[in-house]
């Protein structure tokens, strides 16, 4: 089954329509999704940096990661509104933009690894993580959020 | 030579016509996704001096351990937004966005020097308190709200609603410094 008369459905809803119609919606929207990159960004590095040695590294990992929390959480909360309202005012160009699909594909895959495997690891006590193990997870969670990076830039490109 | 004049060189040198031609969406994703080094770090710093994350961690420690990160990222922002000015640059000399941008800039630089010379200086006093002095709750949270602003009128100079180009009030004519007649800055 093609997902193609969904998006249509959501491209044709009032509020993708009022978006698509209105000359300063869109860009408005997008800047407070890019005033949320800003956030999620800085609380993904602070505590991937720490896992791979760097920046804070005289705090115990769980202290960032629950420090952070709050504004990972709330940063996603305003990225995923934001973003579905754009997406909602382009939905049939997302539809056939290669960049979309890369980008919801490293999007669903952070989100699992960051709510399974990297939350784990994080909330660990420092010593029960081995250096490389918490590399490795560090390196896993920048490339998927990385690809959600470039993949969201790129479908105003395309 | 006047600004303008000056930009109108600049568009005709054979880089700004290459970058414009070229590579300029890379340059472009790599000046919005170092936000995320640059500015998310910053923000993490006003944040701090705020009392609203990392309590515990003293705040020289934080200033300390991400200073090199956020001056390393401000200065892959700076060289990229520069690449982008070159590359078009009459148009972003005559946007507001553009202007308010470089204004606010100047803004949060004069609030960075302040900071750092004045109440930063006795760090060692207030180093371990959870919520900072007011005058460095005041730098954090005037760098929250200028960062935003800078963030904002950054994203808007792509949009065209103001440009020379089209038929504008006067005020926006004076603050964007177009050229009645000239149509120059598509």
């Amino acid at each position: 089954m093609s997902l193609l008369p969904l998006f249509e459905w959501c491209e044709n809803v009032g509020v993708g329509q009022a978006i698509r119609i209105s000359d300063w919606l869109f860009p408005v929207i997008e800047g407070f999704h890019l005033l949320g990159l800003c956030v999620i960004g800085g609380a993904i590095l602070l505590v991937d940096m720490r896992l791979l040695g760097l920046g804070l590294r005289r705090q115990p990992i769980a202290e960032l990661a629950r420090d952070t929390r709050p504004f990972l959480l709330g940063s996603l909360a305003v990225m995923l509104v934001t973003g579905l309202l754009l997406f909602s005012s382009e939905a049939v160009k997302c539809y056939y933009s290669f960049a979309f699909w890369f980008k919801m594909t490293s999007l669903a895959l952070a989100i699992i690894f960051t709510f399974t495997v990297r939350q784990r690891v994080t909330l660990m006590d420092d010593a029960r993580i081995s250096p490389i193990k918490a590399r490795i997870v560090a390196l896993v969670s920048l490339a998927l959020w990385s690809g959600v990076g470039w993949g969201g830039r790129w479908i105003g490109f395309s | 030579m006047s600004g303008l004049e000056f930009c109108q060189w600049l568009a005709d040198t054979p880089g700004s016509i290459a970058l414009h031609e070229g590579p300029y969406a890379l340059v472009e994703s790599v000046h919005v996704l170092t936000l995320c080094i640059f500015l998310g770090l910053a923000l993490m710093f006003d944040l701090r001096l705020l009392g609203v994350t990392m309590r515990r961690v003293p705040v020289s420690e934080v200033a300390h351990r991400l200073l090199p990160w956020t001056v390393a990222g401000f200065v892959i922002m700076v060289i990229s937004g520069a690449l982008l000015f070159y590359a078009i640059p009459v148009r972003s000399y005559q946007s507001i966005w553009f202007r308010f941008k470089i204004v606010m800039l100047i803004l949060a630089g004069l609030n960075v020097l302040i900071f750092h010379s004045g109440i930063y200086r006795r760090v060692a006093d207030w180093d371990l308190d959870a919520v900072a002095p007011r005058a460095a709750r005041l730098a954090g949270a005037l760098s929250l709200v200028l960062w935003v602003l800078i963030v904002l009128s950054g994203r808007m100079i792509a949009y065209n609603w103001f440009d020379c180009y089209k038929p504008q009030s006067a005020l926006v004519t004076l603050l964007a410094g177009c050229v009645p007649g000239d149509l120059a800055g598509r």
